[in-house]
């Protein structure tokens, strides 16, 4: 029998015993270090749970309420503590709920490995009770997938489950495996771990000309400029990015995924890219004469028009991932390679500068920005609430040290441009997808993946009704989540774009919401609601010092808008402050 | 006034080494469909490399967006290695057959000349029908289908492309790389990074 401080190494020796495919799937997540695990039981999968029973004292399993709400606490749980996300479900409506957290840990790189149950291999295409082709379904939206149907093959495929999820640009995998499978016993010959598939090449040998092509470029720039993506943090080169930034001096913006790998308040960190990005990045974008990204992706959101982004610059792109480069925009030089090691070959052969000037421009662009949108909306002088003050307060009770887990919204967009971030992975959004739903399931994953990290799901009222069921799950585990929903009654970026581009055509977007701190309180989790000003620090002081999960509702102004806003379609020296 | 884009489109032949995995060819026909590009010709083979399959797939369509998907089809798990090559660059072949009524065939000679002109050759005989088969570029087994259409041609059928590179030297030599742990720097190599023309130079 395993004990509970089993290491992950002896279940990776040889030892020959017969065992159910059900246990071979337990032990090879052992083996990987598990020991955390999301999920929902079902028929196809009972095998599995039945025989995590005995598995109890090694694997901590997380009861959601919706597969939906497990497969984003895994990404929360990954995002947070940099390690492989693991879900469990059953076929067919379990296996098709976790869709949209694959879609989205496909575009935003989270490293998962779901496994779920399918029926007897003997039903399959029989359209058999709860089967789905998930294999088929799944396909655009997993980094890989694959059935079992027989039990021997498991310890090799989670292997390479494992190792698929986490190398290279990481990603979701799913296995699926039938009823059959879990039950077969076969002979157990240990557990080996992958690190190498001969048709994967998850990493390049980075090469120098390239390296020296881009430190040559980047050395004759007047005006450089740095975009980093969360290829960074998916790298571990936070110091690396660091030490290459402050030799060459060069100021640097961020991607809303890239978030917290510069802390905030680096000086050469010059905020946040894209549609509600800051002005200075989004403007000198359009006059950098060297443009260098970072494992990042150009993505729409951040370009703008394609055709009128950063045409005057010469494009140096580091990533891991080839089919990046040149994807969205062309790249002069392609540094193709995992960050962590191109980043200290860049920084050896780049000159120490400081760009003072170049520099300035930012800081010119942020004195405007402050002026027209930012000082009044962290201090407002009107009597309503704003999302950046409640923000802004929380960042001065937190001093940048907690993990903020945003949805997806107005709220995202506040909480990530206002937001104080002093270490790695503590910004959790949906970056990619702008899954709404999110945030709650994610931050009760990420407190379960960073356990001493301060956890707060900022979440506005639309998001939180979409997944509010995990109340049950923060109520059965006793996790502690800090839960702030921005109330604006309105589905609110919706709302502002109706605003501004179908004049006010308000169409389905006044969203009626329950009495959440009752709602809380049917699940045991205390909770505030603030209306006033007054009330709102020693609200927020009250939520941070309770002993686990806290709701707290904050009503804030109907109809403001989120400025500076590049317009879709629009370039992105067009960005608006009004 | 004329789209440059569908001006530079053209025939690409893409060949891809794979392992032999179910579910392959939905991953990579999803590369094409998401795009909303229409695959022309696609046919799979085992290679010359015991469990390698090779699949080649034929469409028409600019060089920048061929790169990208070549790209992408090389990117997913179960795929070693792809190229791309126009037509000028590959030697390349497609099979078809005709079925024709056998009294016709056999009252007019002129049809067998014909038949011998276009290289075709008989592949069954039947008292009622005759069917003929022809291998080339897709103009000359075109060209049959005219020259059979008065005699009553009763049905036609085209295979998938099948295509080998002219310049290349394989795949063979490379394979051995990708079995090893370490690969080598020379294997490694992007094939669509490296030949890029437009990398700075000082």
């Amino acid at each position: 029998m395993l004990t509970k401080e089993q290491p992950a190494q002896a279940l990776r020796e040889q030892v020959t015993t017969t065992i159910s495919g059900a246990e071979a799937t337990l032990r090879a997540l052992l083996a990987e270090d598990v020991d955390t695990i999301f999920g929902y039981p079902g028929g196809a999968i009972i095998p599995i749970y039945d025989a995590l029973y005995d598995f109890k004292e090694q694997l901590n399993h997380v009861l959601v309420r919706h597969e939906q709400g497990g497969i984003h606490a895994a990404q929360g749980f990954a995002r947070a503590s940099g390690r492989v996300g693991v879900v469990f479900a059953t076929s067919g409506p379990g296996a098709t709920n976790l869709v949209t957290g694959l879609a989205d840990a496909l575009i935003d790189s989270t490293p998962l490995v779901c496994i779920t149950g399918q029926v007897f291999a003997h039903l399959l295409g029989t359209d058999a009770f709860q089967e789905t082709d998930i294999l088929n379904i799944t396909t655009p939206i997993t980094k890989w997938n694959y059935q079992i149907t027989n039990a021997e093959e498991i310890p090799e495929v989670l292997a390479k489950a494992f190792y698929i999820a986490r190398s290279g640009r990481p990603g979701p995998v799913l296995i699926d495996i039938t009823k059959n499978a879990q039950q077969q016993k076969f002979e157990y010959n240990g557990y080996t771990p992958c690190n190498h598939i001969r048709s994967y090449r998850p990493k390049p040998i980075v090469r120098p000309e390239y390296i020296e092509q881009a430190a040559a470029l980047i050395n004759q720039a007047q005006r450089p400029f740095v975009l980093w993506g969360q290829g960074v943090i998916l790298g571990k080169a936070e110091q690396e990015f660091k030490e290459f930034i402050e030799k060459s001096g060069i100021p640097a913006a961020w991607t809303i995924l890239g978030a917290g790998a510069l802390p905030t308040d680096h000086p050469l960190n010059v905020g946040m890219l894209g549609m509600h990005g800051n002005y200075g990045p989004n403007v000198l974008t359009n006059e950098c004469d060297v443009l260098i990204a970072i494992g990042m992706r150009f993505d729409d959101r951040v370009t703008g028009r394609l055709d009128k982004y950063a045409k005057q610059a010469k494009v140096v792109h580091l990533d891991i991932d080839p089919t990046e480069i040149d994807k969205n925009v062309a790249a002069t030089v392609p540094v193709w390679g995992d960050c962590k090691e191109t980043l200290p070959l860049l920084t050896q052969l780049v000159d120490n500068k400081t760009h003072a000037e170049w520099r300035q421009r930012f800081e010119d662009y942020q004195t405007q920005e402050v002026a027209a949108v930012i000082q009044e909306e962290l201090f407002p002088t009107s009597e309503e609430l704003t999302m950046g003050e409640v923000i802004q307060q929380l960042n001065e009770l937190t001093q940048g040290e907690a993990i903020v887990v945003t949805d997806v919204g107005q709220h995202q967009m506040v909480a990530c441009r206002y937001a104080r971030f002093n270490r790695s992975r503590s910004n959790i959004t949906s970056g990619g997808l702008g899954t709404m739903g999110f945030a709650l399931p994610a931050a009760i994953g990420a407190k379960f993946g960073a356990p001493s990290s301060t956890v707060v799901a900022v979440i506005g009222d639309g998001g939180f009704q979409m997944t509010i069921q995990e109340l049950g799950t923060i109520m059965q585990t006793g996790v502690d989540v800090k839960i702030m929903i921005l109330n604006n009654q309105f589905l609110g970026m919706v709302r502002q774009w109706q605003e501004l581009f179908n004049d006010r055509r308000y169409s389905f977007v006044n969203i009626a919401s329950p009495d959440y701190v009752t709602v809380a309180s049917g699940y045991g989790i205390a909770g505030k609601r603030v209306t006033e000003r007054g009330e709102l620090q020693t609200a927020l002081q009250e939520m941070l010092a309770h002993p686990g999960s806290f709701l707290l509702e904050v009503m804030v102004t109907k109809e403001n808008n989120i400025f500076p806003m590049v317009p879709q379609g629009c370039s992105v020296s067009e960005i608006r402050l009004r | 006034m004329s789209d440059p884009q569908i001006i530079d489109r053209q025939e690409y032949n893409i060949t891809a080494y794979t392992e032999n995995q179910i579910g392959l060819l939905n991953r990579i026909a999803i590369i094409f469909s998401r795009r909303k590009i229409n695959i022309e010709s696609l046919n799979t083979s085992p290679s010359e490399i015991d469990g390698i399959h090779r699949f080649n797939i034929v469409i028409h369509e600019t060089e920048e967006v061929v790169r990208k998907i070549a790209k992408q089809i090389e990117k997913q798990v179960e795929v070693l290695k792809v190229y791309y090559n126009t037509n000028q660059e590959v030697i390349w072949q497609e099979m078809a057959l005709y079925k024709v009524p056998t009294d016709v065939i056999a009252e007019k000679a002129s049809v067998e000349r014909l038949l011998r002109e276009n290289g075709a050759r008989a592949v069954v005989i039947r008292k009622d029908y005759t069917v003929f088969e022809t291998t080339g570029h897709r103009e000359e087994t075109d060209a049959l289908i005219k020259v059979l259409q008065p005699y009553g041609l009763i049905e036609f059928v085209r295979s998938a492309r099948i295509a080998i590179i002219k310049h290349s030297d394989g795949f063979n030599r490379k394979l051995r790389e990708f079995e090893r742990t370490e690969p080598s720097s020379e294997v490694i190599e992007n094939e669509y990074l490296n030949s890029r023309d437009k990398v700075f130079t000082m």
